[in-house]
C-alpha cells in the first residue's frame, strides 16, 4: 500500500516494544459483538494509474464550461480564474496544514487570512471579517444567529428575490435557532422598501442582495434604511465581483455583508468546495461565528498575527459559543486573496464594467422580451423564451450552448423565463451564437 | 514579513484582462461605488513571491510529522489533487443538466455507498461542509424524527471528553445539553448514564474511540439503554481513522454517523479548510435526510427532490463536491482493504504510546487506538515545565506540536495521533524528542521555557491580540503593536482538535 511506510521488519519491532504478539491484539478492547469480521464490500484496489483513468472516465461524463458555451450562472460563475491561485493552491505547505492552532508554526497562513479578512472589509465596507464559511448560503444561517442574539427577537425576514440556495438553507436551520421566517415576494424583480419595512418591524434581521437572484439591482440603500429603522439587522448578501462598480454595503448603513467567494478566484467544481464570506461593523465582533485572527507581537515585540477573541469559539466556550464552525475555507478563501489581489482595485472595477457592458449587449443581441423590462441589471438577466425554458435548454445544450437556468426550477409563473449569466469569458462572438440558438 | 498590503504601490497591477468592443453601462448613481476598495496593488512577481514566502512560513503534513491528536493529519496523495483538477470535475456547473452531470453523479452515488459500508448504515447523504455541520445536520434529523412521531424530546446527552463542536451543535439545534462523565478506565460512566436517559432524552453524541483513544467497552449496553428510552445515538466521526473495516458504527448501535472526509479521508486541510461532513443514517431515518438525494435508475443517475420529510437543505448545491472526488479517489486506492489503514494507525499509536509512557502521565493504562492522551502533570510540578511548553519545544525539533489541553478532563494533555502513514523512524525520532525534553526539564528548563527559537516568531502575546482585536490592516492608520510591551501570554488553552 503506497500510503504506509512500515516494512515488514518495522511491523515486528513495534509489536515486541508494546509486548503484543499481534495487530489483532490491540483491538482486544473492542467488544466481540460489535466486531467487523468480514471484507468491506468496497470495489477492488486501483493502482494510481488505474484509478486516474477510472476518475478521466467520469470527469468524461460531465459537461463542463469549456465543452459548451455556457450562460449558465444563478449563483455560480464562470469567471476566468488566472493562474496565479492554482500557484497559491499547489503550495504543499498551505494545501496540508490544519487549523493555525500554533502560531509559531502556521504565521503564513495566520497572515494570510488576515490580509483576506481585510480584503473582504475593503470590498463590503465593513469593519470585521471572519476567516470565512463554509459556503453563500451557510453564512446567511450564522447571520441569523448573529442577529438572534443582537436583537433578541425570532423573526427573520427573507427577500424572496435572494438565491434560492441561501433561502432554503436558512429555513433548514431557522427552527433549531427558535426563528421564524418570513419572504417578501419581489415586485416586478426587486424587493419593495416599504413592504420590507413592514415586516421587519418585529424581526431579528432582514436578509436582501444585491444584485439579487434575478441579476437585478436591487435599492439597496433603501431596503438597509427601512431594516435599520425598523430595529433589525440589515444584512446584504452580495456578489464579490460587483463591487469594483456596486457601493459597498457598509456604506450605505448595512449591519453586515455576506456572500458567495466562488466568483472571486474558485472553480465552479459541481458547486464546492468554495467560500463563503461574512463581515459585519465592529459593533457585533463578539458575536461573529468562526475563526479570526488578529495581530498581535511575540515576546520580542515583533509583529505576529494568531487566532483571537476565541472566546467565541466552540472549543473554549462550547455550548455557550457563537457558532460551532470549526472547519472553514481558508484555502479557497486564500485563493480569493490571490485573484483579488491578481485583479486589485482598477482591475476589479474593469470587470464589474464588462460583465455588465456584455450582458447589455446580450439583452440587445437577443430581442427577447425581458421578464423584468424596467429594471437595471448587472451581469445577469431574465429573459421570455416564449415556451417552456426547459425545454430551449434541452435543445440549445444538444447544439453546444448552455443558454441559461429556467427559472421555472425556484419560482412558480415563469415557466418560459430563462436567466442568463454573462461573464468576462464571454465575448460578443459568444453571445451572436447564444442568439443564433435562441432564435431557431 | 510585510502584509501584501504594504507592498502595494498605485498603478501597478497583476492582471490582465481583455476589452471588448461593446458600449458601457452606467451604474445608477445612487448605487454607485464611491470609494474603491483598497486592494492591493501589486505586479505579479510580487504576488507570487508573497504568497510562496507566507507558505514557507507555514508547517503542513508536507512539511514533517504532525501528530495534532483527532485531527488525523495523514499524507494527502498527490494523485488526488491531479484528478480533482481535470476539467469534467472543476470547471462543471453546479445547474448544469444531470444529463450534463452522469459522471459526477455517478461519482457521489459511489461514495455514498462506501461510506455507508464503512458506517454499516444503509443512507447516505453528503452535504453537510463539514464535521461540524454534519453534527448539527444529525441534531436536526434528532427533531425530525421525534417531530414526525409527535414526541416531543428536548435532552442530548454529550460525554465530558467530547469536542466542544457537539455542545455547540447542540444548542444550536435547539436542544439541551447534557453532560455525562467518564469512568476512571476512560469510558462512559454508565452508571451516571443510566440517571439521566429518560422520556426526555432525544440522543447521545460519542466520539468512539474518545478523544482519549480509548474504545468504550460497554458501547453495547450505552446503545441499550438510549434505544429502550425510545433515543437515538450519534456518532462523531473525527475518530473513525481507528476502526475502519474494525468495528462499524451502525454495529455499534449508532443511529447516525458523520464522517470528517477530512480526516479519515485524506482532504487536505488547506491551513482551516475545506473539509466535508458526509452523515450516513439509519432505515427510519432516511426520508428526513437532506435534499436533493441521489438515486441510480438503471444506467442513470438523477436527483431527487421529492422528500416530503426532509429536513430541507443544510449547504448550497449538493455538498463540497471536490471533496467528494478526492476521498473516492482515495478509498479506491485501498479497496476493501481500508481496515489496513487503520490497524497501521492504532499500530504507530501504541508503538509511540510504549516508547513515551514511562516519561509521561498516563491517565488510563490501556492500549490505545488512533490516538494517546499524556499528561504533563508531574513535569508541572516538579519543573513547571507544562504541556505548553513541550508543544513549543517539539518545533525546535521540527515537529508539528501534539493538541494540547484537551480533552479538558485530563490536566495537561498532550493528544498525540500520528496516523498511519508515518514511518518508524520519524515516530522514533518524535519518541527521542519528547523523552529529551522530559529529560531537559529537569536539568535545562529555560531552554524549553524559551522555546521556539528558530521559528519566524517566539511565543506570542494572545492576550494582546484578543484585547486590541487589530483584525484587519488599517492603512494609514493601522496601529503599531511593537511600541506596546508585551509578554509571552500564550494562553494555556486547547490548541488543536
Amino acid at each position: 500500500m503506497s500510503q504506509l511506510s512500515l516494512t515488514d521488519r518495522d511491523r515486528e519491532e513495534m509489536l515486541a516494544a508494546i509486548g503484543v504478539s499481534s495487530v489483532e491484539e490491540l483491538f482486544r478492547d473492542i467488544p466481540e459483538g460489535v466486531r467487523f469480521r468480514g471484507d468491506l464490500d468496497i470495489e477492488s484496489a486501483l493502482s494510481e494509474q488505474e484509478l486516474v483513468a477510472h476518475l478521466e472516465e467520469l470527469a468524461a461524463k460531465n459537461v463542463h464550461t469549456g465543452a459548451e458555451l455556457s450562460f449558465l450562472g444563478a449563483g455560480i460563475y464562470d469567471h476566468y480564474v488566472p493562474a496565479v491561485v492554482d500557484a497559491v493552491m499547489q503550495r504543499g505547505e498551505l494545501l496540508t496544514a490544519y487549523t493555525p492552532y500554533q502560531p509559531e508554526m502556521s504565521q503564513g497562513v495566520l497572515q494570510g487570512i488576515f490580509e483576506y479578512q481585510t480584503a473582504i472589509c475593503e470590498l463590503t465596507g465593513m469593519d470585521v471579517s471572519n476567516a470565512s464559511g463554509y459556503d453563500g448560503a451557510t453564512v446567511a444561517a450564522d447571520a441569523c444567529y448573529v442577529a438572534k442574539h443582537v436583537t433578541g427577537r425570532s423573526k427573520v425576514v427573507l427577500a424572496e428575490a435572494v438565491s434560492p440556495q441561501v433561502r432554503q438553507v436558512v429555513k433548514t436551520y431557522a427552527p433549531g435557532f427558535g426563528l421564524e421566517v418570513v419572504d417578501v415576494p419581489h415586485r416586478d424583480g426587486a424587493t419593495d422598501p416599504d413592504e420590507l419595512g413592514e415586516a421587519a418591524r418585529d424581526a431579528a434581521c432582514v436578509i436582501f442582495q444585491q444584485p439579487n437572484f434575478f441579476g437585478v439591482l436591487e435599492p439597496a440603500p433603501d431596503l438597509a434604511a427601512a431594516a435599520n429603522e425598523a430595529g433589525a439587522l440589515s444584512v446584504a448578501h452580495v456578489d464579490p465581483l460587483s463591487l469594483g462598480v456596486l457601493e459597498a454595503p457598509g456604506a450605505y448603513g448595512a449591519a453586515l455583508a455576506i456572500g458567495e467567494g466562488q466568483p472571486a478566484g474558485n472553480y465552479q467544481a459541481y458547486g464546492g468546495p468554495h467560500y463563503g464570506f461574512i463581515a459585519s461593523r465592529a459593533d457585533y465582533v463578539r458575536r461573529m461565528p468562526g475563526r479570526i485572527v488578529g495581530e498581535t507581537t511575540d515576546v520580542d515585540g515583533k509583529r505576529a498575527y494568531v487566532l483571537t477573541l476565541q472566546t467565541r469559539e466552540q472549543h473554549i466556550r462550547r455550548e455557550k459559543a457563537t457558532s460551532n464552525i470549526t472547519t472553514n475555507q481558508t484555502l479557497l478563501a486564500l485563493a480569493g486573496l490571490a485573484y483579488l489581489s491578481w485583479l486589485g482595485p482598477q482591475g476589479l472595477r474593469e470587470v464589474g464594467e464588462t460583465c455588465m457592458g456584455l450582458a447589455a449587449y446580450a439583452k440587445e443581441r437577443l430581442g427577447l422580451p425581458l421578464l423584468f423590462p424596467d429594471q437595471t441589471t448587472f451581469k445577469e438577466f431574465a429573459v421570455r423564451v416564449g415556451r417552456p425554458a426547459e425545454e430551449v435548454v434541452r435543445e440549445a445544450c444538444a447544439k453546444g450552448v448552455h443558454p441559461g437556468y429556467a427559472l421555472k426550477r425556484d419560482y412558480a409563473g415563469v415557466e418560459d423565463a430563462l436567466l442568463v449569466s454573462v461573464t468576462e469569458k464571454r465575448t460578443p462572438a459568444d453571445i451572436d451564437r447564444l442568439a443564433e440558438v435562441l432564435a431557431t | 514579513m510585510k502584509l501584501i498590503y504594504e507592498k502595494s504601490s498605485p498603478g501597478r497591477r497583476a492582471s490582465t484582462l481583455p476589452s471588448y468592443d461593446v458600449p458601457g453601462v452606467e451604474v445608477p448613481p445612487e448605487l454607485a461605488r464611491e470609494e474603491p476598495p483598497r486592494l492591493p496593488e501589486i505586479s505579479e512577481p510580487e504576488l507570487v513571491r508573497h504568497f510562496t514566502e507566507l507558505s514557507t512560513r507555514t508547517f503542513g503534513v508536507d512539511t514533517g510529522f504532525y501528530p495534532l491528536g483527532s485531527c488525523t493529519m495523514k499524507h494527502n496523495p498527490r494523485v488526488n489533487e491531479r484528478v480533482v483538477n481535470l476539467p469534467g470535475f472543476r470547471d462543471l456547473h453546479p445547474l448544469q443538466e444531470a444529463e450534463g452531470a452522469q459522471g459526477a453523479l455517478e461519482l457521489m452515488w459511489r461514495l455514498q455507498n462506501e461510506l455507508a459500508e464503512v458506517a454499516g448504515l444503509p443512507a447516505v447523504s453528503l452535504q453537510p461542509a463539514a464535521g461540524s455541520q454534519g453534527e448539527l445536520t444529525g441534531l436536526m434529523l434528532m427533531r425530525a424524527y421525534f417531530a414526525d412521531r409527535g414526541e416531543q424530546r428536548h435532552k442530548v446527552v454529550v460525554a465530558d471528553t467530547a469536542h466542544g463542536t457537539n455542545p455547540a451543535s447542540v444548542t444550536m439545534a435547539g436542544f439541551e445539553l447534557q453532560k455525562v462523565e467518564t469512568d476512571e478506565r476512560g469510558n462512559i460512566d454508565v452508571a451516571h448514564l443510566r440517571e439521566m436517559v429518560d422520556g426526555d432524552t432525544a440522543g447521545l453524541m460519542l466520539t468512539n474511540p474518545s478523544t482519549l483513544g480509548l474504545f468504550d467497552e460497554h458501547i453495547e449496553e450505552i446503545a441499550a439503554i438510549f434505544h429502550e428510552a425510545g433515543a437515538l445515538l450519534y456518532y462523531d466521526g473525527a475518530n473513525l481513522n481507528a476502526v475502519c473495516g474494525i468495528s462499524r458504527p451502525g454495529d455499534m448501535g449508532f443511529d447516525i454517523v458523520h464522517f470528517n472526509l477530512h480526516k479519515t479521508f485524506s482532504q487536505p486541510h488547506g491551513g482551516g479548510g475545506p473539509g466535508g461532513g458526509p452523515i450516513a443514517v439509519r432505515d427510519r431515518l432516511e426520508p428526513f435526510l437532506p435534499v436533493p438525494a441521489i438515486v441510480r435508475e438503471g444506467e442513470a443517475f438523477r436527483f431527487d427532490y421529492d422528500r416530503p420529510k426532509s429536513i430541507g437543505k443544510v449547504r448550497g448545491y449538493y455538498g463540497p463536491f471536490g471533496v467528494f472526488v478526492r476521498s473516492y479517489a482515495y478509498i479506491r486506492s485501498y479497496g476493501p482493504a481500508l481496515r489496513e489503514m487503520s490497524e497501521v494507525a492504532v499500530l504507530n499509536a501504541n508503538y509511540l504510546l510504549a516508547r513515551l509512557k514511562d516519561a509521561y502521565d498516563l491517565p488510563f493504562d490501556r492500549l490505545c487506538m488512533h490516538e494517546f492522551v499524556l499528561s504533563a502533570r508531574t513535569l508541572k510540578k516538579e519543573h513547571g515545565i507544562t504541556a505548553l511548553d513541550v508543544a513549543k519545544r517539539l518545533m525546535d525539533y521540527g515537529f508539528h506540536p501534539p493538541t494540547i489541553y484537551f480533552p479538558l478532563i485530563v490536566p495537561e494533555a498532550l493528544m498525540i495521533e500520528p496516523t498511519e502513514t508515518e514511518a518508524k523512524e520519524t515516530l522514533d525520532a518524535f519518541a527521542d524528542a519528547m523523552l529529551e525534553i522530559a529529560r531537559d526539564a529537569a536539568e535545562s528548563p529555560d531552554v524549553i521555557k524559551e522555546a521556539p527559537h528558530d521559528r519566524p516568531v517566539r511565543r506570542v502575546d494572545e492576550v494582546k491580540a484578543a484585547k486590541r482585536a487589530v483584525v484587519k490592516y488599517g492603512f494609514e492608520d493601522h496601529p503599531d503593536l511593537t511600541k506596546e510591551s508585551s509578554e509571552a501570554r500564550e494562553l494555556e488553552a486547547q490548541k488543536g482538535a
